[in-house]
C-alpha cells in the first residue's frame, strides 16, 4: 500500500482563490413566496439558514406552519385554471424565460447556493446552476410538443403538484421539479429542504422577474412537519418527493386510498464496479467524482466501490494517493475539491456511520487533511476489508466516505452489485464494451454509468429501481408524472 | 439647417457570414432599394460555405443548437421593427424558431430509438443531420415562408442555402443582420437573392447538396429531375401562412432532413 509518503514528489501549493460574495444581494429576511408575493407567515416561524462553512447566518427565512401550506395550496389551484389553458408555446416562453434569468444571476447563484449548503463553488458554478438553467430550457421546449412525448396520446395536466426537495443540490432539485411539473401544465407548492431554502428563494424573485402568473409556483421553506402536512393537503393532485427512503415510504403511505400520483427519489447505496481491464487511472478519477462530488451528499453516489480483486491493490493505492491531493475546505474558494458537510445533523450521522464500520472490523483510512476550526467537515474517508454485512456497506452514509469490497467473476460482480434495498445507479469500469453493456443489463438500477459517473443531463431521464423509489425526471420519460391521458 | 439625409442601406447576399455584393454585378429592383441578384457562382459560393460551416454546427451539442436558435428568436424579437415585412409575419415568425428551438434536443428520441433485434447485441438508431439543405422559398409570406423551413433544417443540425422570395427579397436580407448578433455561426445559414427560375435548378442540381426543400410551388419538376443525378433529397410543400401550418407537422419537417443511423454493438461474449 501506498503511503502519503510515497506519493509522488509533486504536491502543488495552491494559493486561496476565493470567489467574491460582494456582488450578491441578499436581502436579511425572506418571507413564504405564495401567490406571487413574499409573505410573512400565518402561523409559521422565521428561521435562521446557516452557512456550514462558517456557521454565519446566510438570511433569515420564514418556515411554513400548517396554515401557510393550506394557502400555498388554494393559492396554486386558484391559478391552475388559467395556467393550462394556456397556450403551450406561451407557456413555453413564460419558461424559457426562466431559464434565462438562471444563466444572467449564475454567478449570484452559484456563490449562494455555496454559502448555504457549503458545496464547493465549482461545482455549483459549473454543475448545479447551469444544470438547472438547462432544466428550465428543456423543458420550456416541450410544452407545445406534449403529445409528442407521450406516444402521440392526448395529454392534459394533472393539476396542482406538491414538491419536496433535499438539500443536497437545492437549485438543481427545485428545477427538476418546477420545469416539467410547470411545462406540463400544473401549478406548483415547492417545499425546500431546511437547511438550504436561499436558492429557491432567488429562483422564486426570478419568476417574479420573469412574470410568471401569481399562484403558479409557491415556494414555502420549512421543515419536515410542513413537508408531512403539505403530502396530506386534500387538494393536491401530485406529489414529487425527492429525499430519505424513510421519508419516502411515510409518503407513499400517507396517500394510500388517494389515488395520487407519486413520484419518489430516494436513497441509494450504488456500485461503482470496477473491472480489471479498465483504464485504472480513468476509473481512479471516476471512483473520486462518485463518491467526493458534493462531499458525498448524492443519492446516486458511488459509496460502494466493487473492485476486481486482481487489481484491488493497485486501485486501492492509487485511490489513496489521490485522496491525499483533495483539497478541502473553504466553499467559495475555486480551488477546493471538498466542500462543508451540509449541516451538524448530517456530520453526526456521517460520524455515527464511519463509528460503526471501525467496530464491524473494517480497515479505516482519512485523508489526514487540516479541518477548519469552525463549520462542519469530514475528511474524505476509504474503508478496506469491508464485509457486504457491515453497516457502511448496506446503508447510505451520505458523506465523503467509500467502502471498498473485491469479487473474483463478473457473476460475482453482479451478485454485490443488486444485493442491496436500493437501485438508483451503478458505474462500471472496463475496456470491453460487450462486457459493459452486459453487466449493464444485469444491474437493477436506473441509471449505470460505463466508465463514467455523475453524469446528468436534462434531456436524460434519472430515478431508481426497488427502495430507491419510482418515477422518472429528466427527458421524455420526466413528463410522464406531470400528465394524465385524456379522458 | 437642413433636414438630415437619411443613410439608405445597400443590401448584400449573406454567404458565409459576410454580405457581399453578387459576383455577376447584377441587381433587381425592389421597391426604392437595389437588391442583388445572384448568380450560378454565388451559388456555388454560398454551397461551399454551408459544407464548410457544417461539421461545426452538426457537431455542436442539441443544447447549443437550441440555445442559438431561441438566441435567434430574441434577436428577432428585439429587430422587429426593422425588418421589412408585416408585424404579423415577423411575429409568427418568432415563435416559429422558439417552437424549433426546442426540438434540438428532443426529435432524437421521437425518431429514433432502440432496436429490440433477436440477438446479443446492443442496436439503435438514431437521426442525423443529412448536411446541407437548400431552401427554395415561397414568394409569401416573405419571412415566415422561409422561416419554417429553415428553423426545422437548423435543429436538425443542418446548414442551409435559400434562395429567397421571389417577389420580396428584402425581409430575407434584412434575416442576415439578425443572424449577425445572434451567434448563428457564419456559413450556417446563406441567403441568396435573385431568380428563383435560375437560382434553383442550380441549387438543386448542386452535387453537394443534400437535400432540398421547395416550398415555392414552383419548378416541382425540373428540381426533382436534377436532384436525381445526385441522389439529393427533395420535399415539397406548401408556404407555411401562419404559425400553427409551420408547427402542424414539425416531425415531418425533421424527418425529411435527417438520417437514420443505426448501430450494432455486442452484449456479452
Amino acid at each position: 500500500m501506498a503511503t502519503q509518503e510515497q506519493r509522488t514528489s509533486i504536491v502543488w501549493d495552491y494559493a486561496p482563490a476565493p470567489e467574491s460574495p460582494d456582488h450578491v444581494r441578499l436581502r436579511d429576511s425572506y418571507g413564504l413566496f405564495i401567490d406571487g408575493e413574499f409573505e410573512d407567515p400565518v402561523d409559521g416561524t422565521r428561521v435562521p439558514s446557516i452557512n456550514p462553512a462558517t456557521e454565519d447566518v446566510v438570511a433569515e427565512v420564514a418556515f411554513a406552519g400548517a396554515q401557510d401550506v393550506r394557502r400555498a395550496v388554494e393559492a396554486a389551484r386558484a391559478a391552475h385554471p388559467a395556467w393550462a389553458a394556456l397556450s403551450g408555446l406561451e407557456r413555453g416562453k413564460y419558461l424559457f424565460r426562466v431559464a434565462r434569468l438562471i444563466q444572467e444571476r449564475a454567478r449570484e447563484l452559484a456563490v449562494v447556493e455555496s454559502m448555504d449548503g457549503g458545496k464547493p463553488i465549482r461545482e455549483s458554478r459549473d454543475v448545479d446552476v447551469p444544470l438547472a438553467a438547462a432544466h428550465f430550457f428543456h423543458y420550456a421546449g416541450w410544452t407545445d410538443k406534449l403529445s409528442y412525448g407521450m406516444g402521440g396520446r392526448e395529454v392534459e395536466p394533472v393539476g396542482v403538484a406538491a414538491q419536496i426537495v433535499p438539500w443536497n443540490f437545492p437549485l438543481l432539485m427545485a428545477a427538476w421539479k418546477l420545469a416539467p411539473a410547470l411545462a406540463c401544465g400544473n401549478t406548483a407548492v415547492l417545499k425546500p429542504a431546511e437547511t438550504t431554502p436561499v436558492t429557491a428563494l432567488l429562483l422564486a424573485e426570478i419568476i417574479q422577474e420573469a412574470e410568471l402568473p401569481p399562484g403558479v409556483v409557491q415556494i414555502i421553506p420549512g421543515d419536515g412537519a410542513a413537508g408531512s402536512t403539505l403530502v396530506r393537503e386534500p387538494d393536491i393532485d401530485k406529489v414529487a418527493f425527492t429525499g430519505s427512503t424513510a421519508v419516502g415510504k411515510d409518503i407513499q403511505a400517507a396517500l394510500a386510498g388517494r389515488e395520487i400520483p407519486l413520484t419518489l427519489e430516494l436513497g441509494g447505496k450504488s456500485a461503482n464496479i470496477v473491472f480489471e481491464d479498465a483504464a485504472l487511472d480513468q476509473a481512479v478519477e471516476g471512483i473520486v467524482n462518485g463518491i467526493f462530488f458534493n462531499q458525498g451528499h448524492v443519492c446516486c453516489a458511488g459509496s460502494r466501490l466493487l473492485i476486481q480483486e486482481s487489481v484491488a491493490d493497485t486501485v486501492v493505492s492509487k485511490l489513496w494517493n489521490r485522496m491525499g491531493r483533495l483539497r478541502l475546505g473553504d466553499p467559495l474558494d475555486k480551488n477546493t475539491d471538498v466542500g462543508a458537510i451540509n449541516s451538524r445533523e448530517q456530520l453526526e450521522r456521517i460520524e455515527s456511520l464511519v463509528a460503526s464500520g471501525e467496530e464491524e472490523g473494517a480497515v479505516r483510512r482519512s485523508v489526514a487533511c487540516e479541518l477548519p476550526d469552525r463549520g462542519f467537515w469530514f475528511a474524505p474517508t476509504l474503508f478496506t476489508d469491508v464485509a457486504p454485512a457491515h453497516r457502511i456497506a448496506a446503508e447510505e452514509i451520505f458523506g465523503p466516505v467509500v467502502s471498498v469490497l473485491t469479487f473474483r467473476t463478473q457473476a460475482e460482480a453482479i451478485e454485490k452489485a443488486n444485493s442491496t434495498p436500493y437501485g438508483l445507479a451503478a458505474g462500471i469500469w472496463t475496456d470491453k464494451g460487450s462486457k459493459a453493456f452486459e453487466v449493464a443489463a444485469a444491474l437493477q438500477a436506473g441509471v449505470v454509468w460505463q466508465n463514467t459517473y455523475n453524469h446528468f443531463d436534462p434531456s436524460a431521464a434519472f430515478g431508481g429501481y426497488k427502495e430507491s423509489g419510482f418515477g422518472r425526471e429528466g427527458g421524455m420519460a420526466g413528463l410522464r408524472p406531470y400528465l394524465r391521458v385524456a379522458s | 439647417m437642413s433636414e438630415r439625409l437619411q443613410v439608405k442601406k445597400t443590401y448584400k447576399l449573406f454567404i458565409g457570414g459576410a454580405f457581399v455584393r453578387s459576383e455577376s454585378g447584377r441587381y433587381d429592383k425592389s421597391g426604392d432599394f437595389n437588391v442583388p441578384r445572384g448568380s450560378r457562382k454565388d451559388v456555388r459560393d454560398a454551397v461551399a460555405a454551408a459544407r464548410k460551416a457544417l461539421p461545426g454546427w452538426a457537431g455542436r451539442t442539441a443544447y447549443n443548437r437550441g440555445q442559438i436558435l431561441y438566441r435567434f428568436a430574441e434577436a428577432l424579437e428585439s429587430r422587429a421593427a426593422d425588418i421589412g415585412a408585416e408585424r404579423a409575419d415577423v411575429e409568427a415568425s418568432i415563435d416559429v424558431l422558439v417552437h424549433y428551438a426546442g426540438w434540438t434536443d428532443k426529435f432524437q428520441p421521437v425518431l429514433g430509438g432502440i432496436n429490440p433485434v433477436a440477438a446479443p447485441f446492443l442496436s439503435f438508431s438514431v437521426p442525423e443531420p443529412t448536411g446541407v439543405v437548400g431552401i427554395v422559398a415561397p414568394d409569401a409570406p416573405p419571412l415566415l415562408g422561409l422561416i419554417a423551413e429553415l428553423a426545422p433544417a437548423l435543429a436538425a443540425g443542418n446548414t442551409v442555402v435559400a434562395v429567397l422570395s421571389d417577389d420580396a427579397p428584402l425581409p430575407g436580407l434584412d434575416l442576415g443582420e439578425v443572424m449577425g448578433i445572434a451567434d448563428v455561426p457564419g456559413g450556417v445559414v446563406n441567403l441568396l437573392s435573385g431568380r428563383r427560375a435560375e437560382l434553383a435548378p442550380v441549387l438543386a442540381g448542386h452535387h453537394a447538396l443534400n437535400a432540398l426543400v421547395n416550398a415555392s410551388g414552383e419548378l416541382a419538376a425540373e428540381i426533382d429531375k436534377l436532384a436525381a443525378e445526385s441522389v439529393t433529397r427533395v420535399r415539397h410543400t406548401d408556404a407555411s401562412k401562419d404559425y400553427a401550418t409551420a408547427t402542424a407537422d414539425p416531425l415531418s419537417r425533421l424527418e425529411a432532413l435527417t438520417e437514420l443511423k443505426t448501430a450494432w454493438h455486442p452484449v456479452g461474449a
